[in-house]
C-alpha cells in the first residue's frame, strides 16, 4: 500500500507518436508519423495484475516502455504511486527505477554478455540504493533464494544459461531494485511451454511474497487469463476493451476481442477461418477516421467507419470502445 | 527514380561546399607568405605587397574564401606560378590521364575481385579458395609502388614486353594501341591491391548471404547450385559489394599517385606531389577540389546504382 | 534452429584464455606472429647489434652488392650500409604505423561511440563531418595536410591518422547503434546508471573487440600509407633512415642497382604481411560468429556420412519413410546429436504433425528429408530417407534436386527471411516452375498467377510485381504456400509455418492450408510446437524429445489419452483459454543437452514414473496398438491390454 492510498499506476490521455517532425533542421516538409499509442487512460490499483493483450504493432510494448520511463510520451500524464513522473520519462530512468522495473521479452539479450551475473545484479543495488559490498552480497543471496537460482551462477556469464534460467536472472535483477511495480513485457513468449509455466508460477509467488503490482503484457490470451485480475485488449494503438479476466474472453463485448478468442487454436475445435480470409490491419500512416477495426468487423455499420467509438462503461466493470457491442 | 537522383544531387551540394571549406582551411594553415614563396627570397617588399593584393591575400579569411569559390564557380582557378599556365587547364589535362589509369584499374579490380570472391566463397576451404586467399593476402600486403618497380624490372627491363614508363611513345605513335601498351603495367600494378580488397569483401559478403534463409528456400525449390550462387546469392551480396566498389574508387585514385610517379604517367597525382614540393598552392587547391568533387559525383552514381539494385532503398 | 542456438552457448570460461587458444590454433596467424616477433626482436636489439652507422657516407663504395665485405646487404647511392638503415628504418616505420593506428582508433572510436549512443542531432552532425572527410580520396586529404604542415615524419603520421579516423568512426558507430538499442542497455538505465557509466561499463566492453579487430586489420595498411608518403618524399626527410624513403631513393637507380630498392620494399612487404596475418587471426578469434564456426557456407546438400548399410526398405513403402534417421552437428570437438534414430512414415494425402519443444530435433528432421540441414556443421550419419521406397541418402544430388520443390516442397517459418528480398514475388514463383519444367515464360506466369489467386491474395496481378518487403507477414506466407504448391507436389513439409504470425493471421493461414490440402490431396508433414495447431490440423501426431520420437498415433487418441509421461505433462503445461485464473502445470528441470544425452530414456531425469531400468540401455519405439507407437517402460495408460484380447 502506498502511503497516500493512490493507485500504483494512473495514466491519462497517454499518446506516443513516432516519426513526424521536419527534415532539414525544421524547415523541410513534414515527415510521416505513426501514432503508436493513442488516448490511453488506465488505472492499476496497488496489488493488481493487469494483463494487456494485442497483436504485434498494437502499441503494447510502446505503452510499457513509456510506463517505465524508457521513452517519453508525446502527450499525457504518468502517475506512479501518486507522483507525476511524466516529465522524468526518457530523462531520468532512475526516478522510475526505484518504484517500477521492467522484465524483457528476450532474457538472454537483456543481460550484458560481457558481465558476470553478479556484476549485472549489483548495479541497481549500487546505483539506486547505494549499498556497500556486504549489504549487496546479503541482498543478492536473498533474492537468488527467492527466484530459486543456485548461488554459483553469480560468477558465470549470460551465454551459459538457458532461456528459463536467464529469465529468472532478469527477474532477480528487477527485484534487486526493490520496486513495487513490475512491467512484464512478454516475459515467457521466448520460452518453451514446459519452462514457461515454471516462470509464470514463480512470478505469481513473488507477487504475493513482495506485495507487487504487475502489468503483464502478452500476445497469448490463455497465459494472460491465467495470471491476471483484469485484462485490457489493445488494437491499433488504443485500448478497445477492458474487463475482469474471467469475463473478457468468456463474454467479449468488442468484436476484436471475440475474434482473438476464436482465433486461438484449441484442441478439438474444428478448423474454420474465423473471419474473411484476407483481413488486415489498416495502414498506420493513413489511419481510418472511424473505428480501426471496422473493415474486419462483422457488426460494422456506416457509423463505425465515420465516427470513432468512445471507450465507455458497459456495466459490470466492463469497458469497450464499440458502437455495437456484442 | 528521377526524384531520387535529384535528391541525391541536391544533397551533394553541401558536401562539395564542405570540401572547399576544408581545403581552404588546410591551405590557410600553411606557414609563411605565399607571395614570398612565389617570388623567391630576393623579392622586394613592394613586389610582395603587390602580389598579395593581386592574390587577395590582404583581405580577411572569409572574404578570401568567398572570392576563391566565386572565382572557381566561374571556372577561374588562378594561374600556376610553377608552370606558368592556368590551373584549370593543367588540372583537366592531368586528371584525364589519371582517369584512364584509375578507371581501367577500377574496372579490373571490380570484375576480378568479385569473381575471385564468389569462387572463393562457393568453394570455401577448397583448393581454389586457399589459392585465392593466399594471392589476396600477398596482394593487400605489397606496396603498390614496390610492386610497380618490380614489374618494371621484370617485364620492361628483363623481358622487354612493356615500356618502362610514359603514356605514349615520345615520337610517333599516340594511337589507342600505343596507349594500351603503355597502360597495361601501371593499371595492373594499381589494380592488385584493390582486387585483393574487393575479393576479400566479396568472399565474406557471399558467405554471409549463403547462410541466409532465402538461399535454403531456393535450394528447397530445386534451383541448381550454379544459379543459387551466381543468381540468388551474388544478387543479394551485391548490395554490400557495390558500396565497397565506391570506396575502392577512392583507394584506386590514391594508389594512382604512387603508380604515376613510378611509371612517370603524367596524371594528377604526379602533378600534386610536384606542386606540394614546389609549394604551388593554387595548383594544389585546384587539383584537390576538382578530384574530390568528381569523387563525390562518382559516389553519387554508386548510390543510384545501389538504389536500382535494392528496391528496399526508399527512392 | 537448434543448430544455430547451440554453438553460442559454447562454454568458455575466461574470454582471454579462449582468445589465446583460438589464436594459437590458427597456423597462419601464428606464422605471422613469429615473423613479426623476429622483426621486432631485430628492431629492439638494434642499439646493441654491431651495426654500421646508418648515416655514415662512403661515396666511393656506393651501390655495393649484398654480401660485400663489411656490408651484408650492400650499400646505397651514398655508400651507406643498407642493413643498418634497414633495421633503423624498420623501427621508424613500425613505430609510426602503430602510433597512427592508435591515434586514429582512439579518436575515431570515441566519435563513433558518442554518435552511435546519443543518436539524433549529435549523431547527425558528427557523421556529416565524417562524411565530409570521407568525400576525399584519402590520399588527397593526406597530401593536403602534408602540404599545409610541410613534409616530415610527424606530419605524415598526423596525415595518416586523420584520414583513417572516418573508418573507425563509421565502423564503431554502426556497432554502437546496434548495442544502444539492446535490452541490456535499457536494463542498465532502469538500474540507475548514468549515460557516461553506461557507455563505459555496458557499451565499451562490447565495442572493444570490434575496435581491436578494426585496428589489427588496419595497422598493416597504415604502415603502407606512411611508407608511401615517405616514398613520395613527403614523410621522413633525408638523411633519416625510413623504409619508404629508402625505396624512393632506390628508385632513381632501379635499373642499374635494383637491390637498393628491392631490399626495403621486401621488408615493407614482410612486415605488412605478418601484421595482416596476425590481424586476420585476431579477427577470427574475436568475432563471435567466426568463433562459433557460423561463417561457413552451407553446401548444396547435407553431408552424408552413413555408417553401415541403409536399413532395408519397408515391405509396403509409404509416400515418405524415415528409418532410424540420425543427424548430428559437428562443432569442433563437440558433437550435437540432433536426431538419434527417427522413424516415421507419411502416407499419400495424410497430414502428420511433429510436435516438440525447441531443441527436440523436429526442424532438423524436416530439413533432413531433402538434405537441407546446413552442412557444415550438419551431417547425416545413419538411417534412410525413402521417397516412395527410394533411398534418397544414397541418391545422386541431381535426383534430389529434381525432387525438391517438385514432388516434395517446403514452407518455412519466417516468410520475410525465406523469400529472396530482391526478387519480385511473381518471379520467385515462376522460377520454382521453370527449374523443373521447360515451359514458356508466359505459361509459367499464368500458372503463378493462378496459384496466387488460389491462396486468396487480393489483386494477384499487381502483387506479382511486388517485392516481399511490400507485403504483410500473412501475405508473404501465402506467397510461400503458393510457391510450394506450384508444381503440384505429393508432399509439403511445413516447418512452423505460422509461428511468426499473429494469432488472427495464423487462423487465416491454417484454414487456407486445410482447404488447399482437401482440394489437392497433398500430404503434409507439419512441424510445430503448438498442440492447439496440431490438434486442429493433423491426422496423426508424433511427439519428439531430445532427438527421438517418444510417442506417435492418431491425433485424437494421443491428445485424448497421452501414454508417454512427457506427452501428458507437456499437454498439461499448455494453458487453455477459458479456465480462469489458476496455477499452471510445469515440468521441473530442463531438457538434456544433445551433446551429452543420458543412457536410456532422455526424459527419465524429469519423470515422476522413472525407475532404474529407464536409465539403462535402449528403449525401443514399439507399436502398442495397431495405430500407436510408444517409447516408454511405464506408460501413463495401459494401451496394450485391450489390443491383446
Amino acid at each position: 500500500m502506498t502511503p497516500s492510498g493512490a493507485p500504483a499506476v494512473a495514466i491519462a490521455n497517454l499518446q506516443k507518436r513516432f516519426g513526424g517532425g521536419r527534415t532539414l533542421f525544421g524547415f523541410g516538409p513534414e515527415m510521416p508519423s505513426v501514432h503508436a499509442v493513442q488516448d490511453v487512460d488506465l488505472t492499476i490499483p496497488t496489488g493488481e495484475t493487469l494483463g494487456i493483450v494485442g497483436e504485434s504493432g498494437c502499441g503494447k510494448s510502446t505503452l510499457a516502455r513509456m510506463l517505465v520511463g524508457l521513452i517519453a510520451p508525446s502527450e499525457g500524464s504518468i502517475e506512479i504511486e501518486g507522483r507525476d513522473l511524466g516529465p522524468a520519462a526518457g530523462r531520468d530512468p532512475a526516478a522510475f527505477g526505484r518504484v517500477i522495473q521492467y522484465i524483457f521479452q528476450d532474457p538472454i539479450s537483456s543481460l550484458n554478455p560481457r558481465k558476470t551475473i553478479r556484476q549485472v545484479i549489483e548495479v541497481p543495488l549500487r546505483r539506486l540504493h547505494a549499498m556497500g559490498p556486504e549489504a549487496r552480497a546479503a541482498r543478492i543471496a536473498e533474492i537468488f533464494d527467492a527466484v530459486n537460482l543456485r548461488h554459483e551462477f553469480l560468477e558465470r556469464y549470460p551465454h551459459e544459461f538457458s532461456g528459463g534460467q536467464a529469465q529468472r536472472i532478469g527477474i532477480a535483477r528487477a527485484l534487486a531494485a526493490a520496486p513495487r511495480i513490475l512491467v512484464l513485457d512478454e516475459p515467457v513468449s521466448a520460452l518453451d511451454v514446459s519452462v514457461q509455466a515454471q516462470v509464470l508460477n514463480l512470478l505469481v509467488r513473488l507477487k504475493a511474497e513482495f506485495g507487487l503490482t504487475y502489468l503483464f503484457i502478452s500476445h497469448d490470451l490463455a497465459v494472460v487469463e491465467a495470471v491476471s485480475d483484469r485484462v485490457a485488449v489493445m488494437y491499433f494503438g488504443r485500448i478497445v476493451e477492458l474487463a475482469r479476466a474471467a469475463d473478457i474472453f468468456a463474454r467479449p463485448r468488442h468484436h476484436y476481442t471475440a475474434l482473438l478468442a476464436r482465433s486461438a487454436p484449441v484442441v478439438g475445435r474444428a478448423l474454420t477461418a474465423p473471419e474473411a480470409a484476407t483481413a488486415e490491419l489498416p495502414d498506420p500512416l493513413a489511419p481510418p477516421p472511424g473505428c480501426a477495426f471496422a473493415e474486419r468487423c462483422p457488426a460494422a455499420t456506416d457509423r463505425c467507419r465515420k465516427e470513432r467509438p468512445e471507450f465507455r462503461d458497459l456495466g459490470n466493470a466492463h469497458f469497450a470502445a464499440c458502437h455495437h457491442p456484442a | 527514380m528521377g526524384a531520387y537522383i535529384l535528391k541525391r544531387l541536391i544533397s551533394a551540394v553541401p558536401v562539395v561546399l564542405g570540401i572547399t571549406v576544408i581545403v581552404f582551411v588546410i591551405m590557410s594553415l600553411i606557414p609563411g607568405d605565399p607571395a614570398t614563396a612565389i617570388l623567391g627570397s630576393y623579392a622586394t617588399p613592394e613586389n610582395v605587397a603587390k602580389l598579395n593584393r593581386d592574390l587577395g591575400l590582404d583581405r580577411s579569411l572569409p572574404e578570401q574564401y568567398f572570392i576563391w569559390i566565386g572565382n572557381m564557380a566561374t571556372g577561374e582557378f588562378g594561374r600556376s606560378y610553377s608552370l606558368n599556365r592556368p590551373v584549370l587547364d593543367e588540372v583537366m589535362e592531368r586528371f584525364g590521364a589519371t582517369l584512364i589509369l584509375a578507371g581501367t584499374a577500377l574496372v579490373l579490380c571490380s570484375v576480378l575481385g568479385i569473381v575471385a570472391g564468389v569462387i572463393s566463397a562457393a568453394r570455401q576451404y577448397g583448393l581454389a579458395d586457399k589459392a585465392i586467399t593466399f594471392a589476396v593476402l600477398i596482394g593487400i600486403s605489397i606496396p603498390s609502388f614496390f610492386l610497380g618497380m618490380m614489374m618494371i624490372l621484370l617485364f620492361a627491363v628483363d623481358l622487354r614486353w612493356f615500356p618502362v614508363s610514359g603514356m605514349y611513345l615520345p615520337y610517333g605513335g599516340g594511337d589507342l594501341q600505343d596507349l594500351l601498351w603503355h597502360l597495361a603495367m601501371p593499371a595492373a600494378a594499381l589494380a592488385v591491391v584493390a582486387t585483393g580488397v574487393v575479393a576479400r569483401l566479396s568472399r565474406s559478403a557471399m558467405l554471409e548471404v549463403l547462410r541466409l534463409d532465402f538461399i535454403r528456400t531456393a535450394r528447397a525449390k530445386g534451383v541448381g547450385e550454379r544459379r543459387v550462387i551466381w543468381g540468388h546469392a551474388l544478387r543479394a551480396a551485391m548490395v554490400s559489394i557495390i558500396p565497397v566498389i565506391g570506396v575502392q574508387a577512392g583507394f584506386v585514385l590514391s594508389g594512382a599517385v604512387y603508380i604515376e610517379i613510378v611509371f612517370q604517367w603524367h596524371g594528377i597525382g604526379e602533378m600534386l606531389v610536384n606542386a606540394i614540393l614546389k609549394r604551388d598552392i593554387l595548383l594544389v587547391q585546384g587539383g584537390v577540389v576538382v578530384v574530390a568533387t568528381c569523387y563525390v559525383l562518382f559516389n553519387l552514381v554508386v548510390d543510384v546504382c545501389q538504389s536500382l539494385l535494392d528496391p528496399r532503398v526508399k527512392a | 534452429m537448434s543448430a544455430a542456438a547451440a554453438p553460442s552457448s559454447a562454454g568458455s570460461r575466461g574470454p582471454v584464455g579462449a582468445f589465446l587458444r583460438l589464436f594459437a590454433r590458427n597456423r597462419l596467424a601464428a606464422f605471422g606472429g613469429i615473423v613479426l616477433g623476429l622483426v621486432l626482436l631485430l628492431v629492439l636489439l638494434a642499439p646493441v647489434l654491431p651495426l654500421a652507422d646508418p648515416y655514415a657516407q662512403d661515396k666511393p663504395n656506393k651501390f655495393l652488392l649484398p654480401f660485400s665485405a663489411g656490408h651484408l646487404l650492400g650499400t646505397d647511392h651514398l655508400g651507406r650500409d643498407i642493413l643498418s638503415r634497414l633495421v633503423w628504418g624498420t623501427q621508424t616505420s613500425l613505430a609510426v604505423g602503430v602510433a597512427a593506428a592508435l591515434i586514429s582508433a582512439t579518436i575515431g572510436s570515441a566519435i563513433g561511440i558518442v554518435a552511435g549512443f546519443y543518436g539524433g542531432r549529435t549523431d547527425n552532425l558528427m557523421m556529416r563531418a565524417i562524411d565530409m572527410l570521407m568525400a576525399f580520396p584519402y590520399i588527397l586529404l593526406a597530401l593536403a595536410i602534408v602540404a599545409a604542415l610541410g613534409p616530415g615524419l610527424v606530419n605524415a603520421l598526423i596525415a595518416v591518422a586523420v584520414v583513417n579516423i572516418p573508418f573507425f568512426a563509421r565502423n564503431i558507430r554502426g556497432v554502437t547503434v546496434g548495442l544502444a538499442h539492446r535490452e541490456f542497455v535499457d536494463a542498465a538505465r532502469l538500474a540507475g546508471q548514468s549515460n557516461l557509466r553506461i557507455i563505459l561499463t555496458e557499451i565499451l566492453p562490447n565495442v572493444l573487440p570490434v575496435i581491436v579487430i578494426a585496428m589489427s586489420t588496419t595497422i598493416g595498411w597504415m604502415i603502407l600509407e606512411t611508407a608511401g608518403l615517405s616514398f613520395l618524399g613527403l614523410g621522413a626527410q633525408p638523411p633519416a633512415p625510413d623504409l619508404g624513403g629508402m625505396l624512393g631513393q632506390g628508385r632513381n637507380a632501379l635499373i642499374t642497382d635494383p637491390h637498393a630498392a628491392a631490399i626495403p620494399g621486401l621488408m615493407i612487404f614482410i612486415i605488412v604481411m605478418s601484421v595482416n596475418l596476425i590481424g586476420d587471426g585476431v579477427r577470427d578469434a574475436l568475432d563471435p560468429r567466426l568463433r562459433a564456426g557460423a561463417l561457413m557456407r552451407p553446401m548444396a546438400r547435407t553431408q552424408i556420412d552413413r555408417r553401415g548399410e541403409a536399413p532395408p526398405a519397408p515391405a509396403e513403402p509409404a509416400l515418405l519413410d524415415l528409418q532410424e534417421l540420425r543427424t548430428e552437428f559437428r562443432l569442433g570437438a563437440r558433437v550435437l546429436k540432433a536426431l538419434s534414430g527417427v522413424t516415421l512414415s507419411v502416407k499419400p494425402g495424410e497430414c502428420l504433425g511433429i510436435v516438440g519443444e525447441s531443441g527436440s530435433g523436429k526442424s532438423v528432421a524436416a530439413l533432413s528429408v531433402m538434405g537441407l540441414v546446413a552442412s557444415p556443421p550438419g551431417v547425416i550419419t545413419g538411417g534412410a530417407v525413402r521417397y516412395e521406397g527410394e533411398d534418397l541418402l544414397g541418391a545422386p544430388y541431381e535426383r534430389l534436386r529434381g525432387l525438391r520443390g517438385n514432388r516434395v516442397a517446403y514452407i518455412f517459418q519466417d516468410p520475410l527471411a525465406t523469400l529472396h528480398p530482391l526478387h519480385r514475388v511473381g518471379d520467385q514463383i515462376v522460377e520454382a516452375i521453370r527449374v523443373h519444367r521447360r515451359v514458356p515464360e508466359a505459361e509459367a506466369r499464368a500458372r503463378a498467377l493462378e496459384l496466387l489467386r488460389a491462396v486468396r491474395i487480393p489483386n494477384a496481378e499487381r502483387r506479382m510485381g511486388d517485392y516481399p518487403h511490400q507485403l504483410s507477414g500473412g501475405m508473404r506466407q501465402r506467397v510461400g504456400i503458393a510457391m510450394a504448391l506450384v508444381n503440384d507436389p505429393d508432399l509439403i513439409i511445413a516447418d512452423e509455418p505460422t509461428t511468426a504470425l499473429d494469432v488472427t493471421v495464423q487462423a487465416q493461414i491454417l484454414a487456407l492450408l486445410a482447404d488447399l490440402r482437401r482440394e489437392r490431396g497433398v500430404a503434409i508433414l507439419f512441424i510445430t510446437h503448438d498442440f492447439g495447431v496440431v490438434g486442429q490440423f493433423c491426422d496423426r501426431i508424433a511427439v519428439m524429445y531430445a532427438g527421438r520420437i517418444v510417442e506417435e498415433g492418431p491425433t485424437a487418441e494421443v491428445l485424448g489419452a497421452p501414454a508417454h509421461p512427457y506427452t501428458r505433462r507437456l499437454i498439461a503445461c499448455v494453458p487453455e483459454l477459458g479456465a480462469g485464473r489458476r496455477e499452471l502445470a510445469a515440468i521441473p528441470g530442463l531438457p538434456p543437452a544433445v551433446d551429452d544425452l543420458p543412457d536410456g530414456c532422455a526424459f527419465a531425469p524429469r519423470c515422476a514414473r522413472a525407475t532404474p531400468e529407464c536409465r539403462r540401455g535402449e528403449i525401443a519405439l514399439a507399436p502398442v496398438t495397431a495405430t500407436r507407437r510408444l517409447r516408454c517402460l511405464h506408460p501413463e495408460v495401459e494401451l496394450t491390454r485391450e489390443e491383446q484380447r
